[in-house]
C-alpha cells in the first residue's frame, strides 16, 4: 500500500472541502477502499476519514419515506423494522450480499461506490480503460464470465458489484449530497451512475469532494418483494444475474411493477418498457416468457459470458411468476 | 497507545505491535473470516480495517473471549464437537459465532429467513448462512455448526 495521509474532519462540511483536493478519497467501512489500496489499484494521497460523522441515522421523511444516513451499515439497514416491514427488497437485497462482518462495516455511501470487480481490474498488470484510461480492456476478448450483456461499450465491459443498489434502482432511491461549496444536491438514482461509453473510469456524477450525506426513499409502495441473486455459491459470492422485484395485484391484473437487475450492466439497470408491458395485464405465464425477452433483446454475449443473456431471461421469468403466486396468494 | 504508521490494519497492529497472534491472516482481502474480532461487540474483518480509524473503540479478540481454564461457552463447544482440523480457521470462527448469536438474539434476519419480520431460529441453514463469512479450508463445517448450534439452543 503507498503511504498516504489520514484526515478526520469535524464535520460534513469540511470533509466534503478536504474532498475537493487532487488525489484524496473518503474513507467509510474501507471494506472496498483498503482491498484496493492494498494491491494499488486506487493509490490516494490523502484518505479523509468520514466514518465519525454524525450520518449514520435513518430517520422518517415528511413525505412518509425514510432518509438513510450514509454512514448506516449495511447490517443495521437490512434488520431496520420499517426496512423489513415496508422495503423488503432493500432488505433482502442488503442480506444477498458479502458476509455478516463485512455488512457490519460497509456503510451506506460505499457500497453505492464500490468498484467493480473485473479481475482485470484489479491486476495491475493488465490493460484496463477504468484503472488506467486508454490503456484498453482486457476483459475485451479475454476471460469475461462475469461481465456486462447490457450497457457495455467497446471500452469497458466492468459490471457494477452491488447487490443494495439494485434494490435502490428498483426502489427509485434518491441520492442526497454535499459538495465542497458547501451546496446540497438529490440526485435521482436514475441519473446517478454513468454508462461507461468511452469514459469508464468516471462511473457516477459525482464531483470532485462531493460527499454522500444520505439516502432517501420514497413513501413504501407497497405490493410483493422479491430479490433473486444467482451466484456461483450460495452465499458469501457476487451475482451473476440478479432481480429486484415489487409487484402489486389488483383486481387480477398487475396494478404496479418495478424491476431493476444486477450482474448484468456497468450500473444497477433498469429497462422501464418491461413494466410498461406487465402493468394492466393479467398474471400469465406468456407474458413473463414476452417480458423476460424484452429484457435482454438488446443483449450482446463477448463469449464466457453469453450463458448470462438465458439466465436473466429465466430469472426474470421465474421471479415475476413467484411475485405474482405469493401476492395472489396473500 | 501505539505509534503506528497509518496504513496498518487492525490485523497486523494485534499481531505485529501488540503480539496478540491469535488473531490470524489468511487472505488480507476481506474473503476468509480467518481475522474475524469484535468491534464495540461487533464483528468484523480486521484486516480490512484501519487500526488508526479505531483509536477509541474495544477491540475483542480470540484471547479475550475466554482463557484455557476460563472457555467461553462456544470455545468449550468447539472442543467438544472438534470443530476444527488445524484450528487456523478456529479463532476468526469462534469471533464470529460469538457476535452471530448477539445478532440472532437482536432478531437480525438472514438470507435464508422466509420471514424478515419473524424471530429467526437457529437452524442449520440459519447457521451456515449466518457463518458464511468464515471459511474453513479443512471443511470442519459439520462439527462448527453442532457446536455452534449446542449454545444458540436450537434444533436441525
Ligand atoms: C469478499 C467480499 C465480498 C463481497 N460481496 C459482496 C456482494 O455479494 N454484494 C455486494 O453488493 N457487495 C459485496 N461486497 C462489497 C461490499 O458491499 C463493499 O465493499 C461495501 O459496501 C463498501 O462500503 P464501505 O463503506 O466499506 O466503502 P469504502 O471502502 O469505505 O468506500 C468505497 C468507495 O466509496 C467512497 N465513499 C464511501 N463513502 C462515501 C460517501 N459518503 N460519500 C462519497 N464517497 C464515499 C470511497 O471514497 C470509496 O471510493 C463484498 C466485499 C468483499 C470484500
Ligand atoms: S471490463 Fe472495464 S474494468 Fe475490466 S478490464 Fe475492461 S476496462 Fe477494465
Ligand atoms: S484475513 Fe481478513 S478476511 Fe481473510
Ligand atoms: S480447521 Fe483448518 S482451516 Fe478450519
Amino acid at each position: 500500500m503507498r503511504p498516504f495521509d489520514y484526515r478526520r474532519p469535524a464535520s460534513a462540511a469540511e470533509a466534503a472541502a478536504d474532498g475537493a483536493e487532487t488525489g484524496t478519497a473518503f474513507i467509510a467501512g474501507g471494506t472496498n477502499l483498503l482491498d484496493l489500496m492494498k494491491l494499488e489499484v486506487m493509490a490516494p494521497a490523502r484518505l479523509v476519514d468520514i466514518s465519525r460523522l454524525d450520518m449514520g441515522e435513518i430517520e422518517q421523511t415528511e413525505d412518509g419515506g425514510l432518509r438513510i444516513g450514509a454512514l448506516v451499515p449495511n447490517s443495521d439497514l437490512a434488520a431496520d423494522p420499517r426496512i423489513r416491514r415496508d422495503y423488503a427488497v432493500l432488505s433482502r437485497a442488503l442480506l444477498a450480499g458479502a458476509s455478516g462482518q463485512l455488512r457490519n462495516k460497509a456503510t451506506t455511501g460505499g457500497n453505492l461506490l464500490q468498484r467493480t470487480r473485473c479481475y482485470y481490474f484489479y491486476d495491475t498488470a493488465m490493460p484496463c480503460n477504468k484503472r488506467q484510461p486508454g490503456s484498453g480492456c482486457a476483459a475485451i476478448g479475454g476471460f469475461n464470465r462475469i461481465h456486462a450483456v447490457l450497457g457495455a461499450s467497446d471500452h469497458c465491459i466492468a459490471t457494477h458489484p452491488s447487490d443494495m443498489a439494485v434494490a435502490m434502482r428498483a426502489l427509485d432511491a434518491r441520492i442526497e449530497t454535499l459538495a465542497p461549496d458547501g451546496s446540497s444536491r438529490e440526485i435521482p438514482i436514475a441519473d446517478f451512475y454513468r454508462l461507461p461509453g468511452q469514459t469508464p473510469h468516471l462511473e457516477t456524477m459525482l464531483t470532485p469532494g462531493e460527499l454522500i450525506r444520505a439516502v432517501r426513499l420514497p413513501p413504501p409502495r407497497g405490493g410483493r418483494h422479491v430479490y433473486r441473486k444467482v451466484r456461483d455459491r450460495a452465499s458469501y459470492a457476487f451475482a451473476l444475474v440478479s432481480v429486484a422485484a415489487m409487484i402489486r395485484i389488483e383486481d387480477g391484473v398487475i396494478a404496479d411493477a418495478a424491476l431493476a437487475f444486477g450482474g448484468l450492466a456497468p450500473l444497477p439497470w433498469r429497462d422501464t418498457r418491461i413494466e410498461a408491458m406487465l402493468i394492466g395485464e393479467a398474471p400469465a405465464r406468456e407474458l413473463f416468457a414476452l417480458a423476460s425477452e424484452l429484457l435482454v433483446d438488446a443483449a450482446q454475449g463477448r463469449g464466457s459470458n453469453d450463458f448470462k443473456i438465458p439466465l436473466a431471461r429465466r430469472t426474470l421469468a421465474a421471479v415475476l411468476g413467484e411475485a405474482c403466486e405469493l401476492e395472489i396468494a396473500a | 497507545m501505539l505509534d503506528i504508521d497509518p496504513r496498518t490494519s487492525i490485523l497486523d497492529a494485534l499481531r505485529n505491535h501488540i503480539g496478540l497472534t491469535g488473531t490470524k491472516k489468511g487472505c488480507d482481502h476481506g474473503q476468509c473470516g480467518a481475522c474475524t474480532v469484535l468491534v464495540n461487540g461487533r464483528r468484523i474483518n480486521s484486516c480490512l480495517t484501519l487500526a488508526v480509524m479505531h483509536d477509541e473503540d474495544a477491540i475483542t479478540t480470540i484471547e479475550g473471549l475466554g482463557e484455557p481454564d476460563h472457555l467461553s461457552p462456544l470455545q468449550a463447544a468447539f472442543v467438544r464437537h472438534d470443530g476444527f482440523q488445524c484450528g487456523y480457521c478456529t479463532s476468526g470462527q469462534i469471533c464470529s459465532a460469538t457476535a452471530m448469536l448477539d445478532e440472532l438474539q437482536q432478531g437480525w434476519p438472514s438470507h435464508v429467513s422466509a420471514d424478515l419480520e419473524a424471530a429467526p431460529d437457529p437452524t442449520d441453514a440459519e447457521i451456515s448462512e449466518r457463518m458464511s463469512g468464515n471459511l474453513c479450508r479443512c471443511a470442519a463445517y459439520p462439527n462448527i455448526v453442532d457446536a455452534i448450534r449446542e449454545v444458540a439452543g436450537g434444533g436441525k
